[in-house]
């Protein structure tokens, strides 16, 4: 099969004006009833549907979406991609997302922009650089890169960064992951909409599930904005939303607390930075898009919120902690700034499962890093859906682990969701 | 910048204050079953609305109630606890 996007196809529709073009998608009214909905067109959502139509063949699937596709925080965040954890579940899993990565332009016939220019954490203290020394060697025991760098070569890699014993809080070294980087989210968006249509899957925007159908304890399908759709299975990956949703269905509690993350781009400028960099004193991560603007963020708001925008203190807090970095930065113009609705997990570790109820299948507990999971996040879930049982890299991310001493707190946090 | 009105301090910058999340009922850890007990742990009702929360005043280190709307942000009331439960 020729591919639909290529060199060829774009001098082919040059020459005939462009108009030849198909939509990305096909906008299909909702059918009767499927063998699979999936609530929600974020990531997650359209990579699920993707990957249960290529790895497992089942294609009468509908992803329903209450907005357009891309307004939730599959087209907010910061597009950060590393597998730089120090827990064994957590790295397997972020590792297998990293591959998956490494070869999606070309799975997907779509330039997904995934530039592997590497993340680099700054240690600021000799214990913070012993335990990065720590992190770094859990990751290579496991087949990750990570390799540690001394403040001499980290100012080499970035000029602009203050290393100088005078700054705030001096560099003493760094962990850097190299094969981490970026990639273009609405491409990953549009890039899995596409491929999961072009195999029959229905995306249905403007689509708001409302409730759930039932038959006793079993979900059957659900009720939404364009009428009852029924279904053998119902998957949940509202990110966000995931606490309303699953109200909808009588579980009034779930391990998760919505919280808004912000973030941040700059007025254009010239190459600036060739890598990601996240500071370690603070919460703040900086890295420069193709178009030149430096795109950043810090911490989530501080307290729980379903606004998404963000509040002042935060603002605040992340310029300063940019210019602690970069002193250089001081009279460059922020041009945006925006926020997201996070779901942030009681150990800030996801939750992909089958249940809780018979019938229903639950992706959710992304926190503010579940962008690098997209890939993996859509492969296991579709998995877990077509099987009616995990896989093994998503086995450990249960929704009961909380109740049986099983958390997977790669912070060493504890039970308080804004801290991860 | 954001005032927050404390019960005790009056009008401050919000800066001075720091969320401690949605007021909950405790159950008595000796008395209540091990699966209640994770469940008032690590399990969050989350609600879109208006929910009342524990704020502190981080330098006079006073710890207070307030009524905030989660979706436009908006602080409605600021109390004290003894409003809510009376002091031992
Ligand atoms: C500012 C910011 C920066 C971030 N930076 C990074 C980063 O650098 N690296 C990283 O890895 N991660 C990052 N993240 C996290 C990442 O964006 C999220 O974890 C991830 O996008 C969540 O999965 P998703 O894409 O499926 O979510 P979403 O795109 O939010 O998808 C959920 C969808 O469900 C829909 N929905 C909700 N309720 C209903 C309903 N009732 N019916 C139908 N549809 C419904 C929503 O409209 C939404 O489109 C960041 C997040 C934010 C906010």
């Amino acid at each position: 099969m020729m591919a639909e996007y290529s060199a060829l196809s774009l001098l082919a529709n040059a020459l005939k004006g462009n108009k030849d073009w198909k939509p990305a998608w096909r906008k299909p009214d909702p059918k009767a009833s499927y063998d699979v909905i999936i609530i929600g067109g974020g990531g997650h959502g359209l990579s699920t549907a993707y990957y249960l139509a290529k790895e497992h063949g089942i294609t009468n699937v509908a992803v329903l979406e209450k907005g357009w596709l891309g307004s939730g925080n599959v087209g907010r965040n910061t597009t950060a991609v590393r597998s730089n954890y120090l827990l064994p579940a957590n790295t397997r899993f972020y590792e297998h997302s990293m591959k998956l990565w490494e070869n999606l332009s070309h799975d997907l016939n779509y330039n997904v922009m995934f530039s592997q220019r590497g993340c680099l954490n700054l240690a600021h203290t000799p214990a913070q650089f012993d335990d990065y020394a720590r992190r770094g060697n859990a990751m290579r025991h496991l087949g990750v890169d990570a390799e540690l760098m001394t403040t001499a070569q980290i100012k080499r890699l970035i000029p602009a960064l203050d290393v100088s014993d005078s700054a705030r809080f001096p560099v003493v070294g760094g962990l850097m992951q190299r094969r981490a980087g970026t990639a273009r989210h609405d491409a990953v968006a549009w890039g899995y909409a596409r491929g999961a249509d072009r195999r029959g899957v229905d995306i249905i925007e403007n689509c708001e599930v409302t409730g759930f159908l039932r038959d006793g304890d079993r979900i059957t399908g659900v009720t939404t904005s364009r009428g009852d759709i029924r279904a053998k299975k119902v998957a949940v990956s509202v990110a966000g939303s995931t606490g309303r949703v699953m109200r909808l269905a009588g579980i009034e509690t779930m391990p998760i607390e919505s919280h808004v993350l912000q973030a941040f781009v700059t007025e254009s400028l010239k190459p600036f930075i060739d890598t990601v960099v996240t500071f370690g004193m603070g919460h703040f991560y900086l890295s420069q898009s193709d178009k030149g603007g430096l795109v950043y963020g810090g911490d989530i708001d501080g307290y729980n919120s379903y606004a998404q925008r963000g509040n002042l203190p935060v603002v605040d807090e992340v310029m300063s902690e940019m210019l602690a970095l970069f002193p250089g930065l001081a009279r460059v113009r922020m041009l945006r700034s925006w926020g997201g609705v996070c779901d942030m997990s009681m150990d800030g570790s996801p939750i992909i499962t089958t249940g809780p109820l018979p019938g229903m299948y639950l992706n959710c507990g992304w926190c503010y890093g579940g962008f690098k999971a997209t890939p993996a996040s859509g492969w296991c879930f579709a998995w877990t859906i077509a099987k009616d049982e995990p896989h093994d890299l998503n086995a450990s991310f249960t929704l009961d682990r909380f109740h049986r001493g099983l958390v997977i707190d790669d912070k060493g946090q504890g039970a308080t969701p804004r801290l991860h | 910048m954001k005032i927050l009105t404390c019960p005790m301090n009056g009008p401050r910058n919000i800066d001075e204050f720091q969320s401690f999340g949605p007021v909950r009922a405790e159950p008595d850890p000796d008395r209540t079953a091990d699966a209640d007990w994770s469940r008032h742990l690590f399990r969050a009702e989350n609600r879109k609305g208006i929910v009342v929360e524990w704020w502190r005043h981080v330098p006079s280190n006073y710890f207070f109630l307030a009524e905030r709307d989660l979706v436009t942000n908006e602080v409605l009331r600021t109390f004290d606890a003894s409003e809510r439960w009376a002091h031992p």
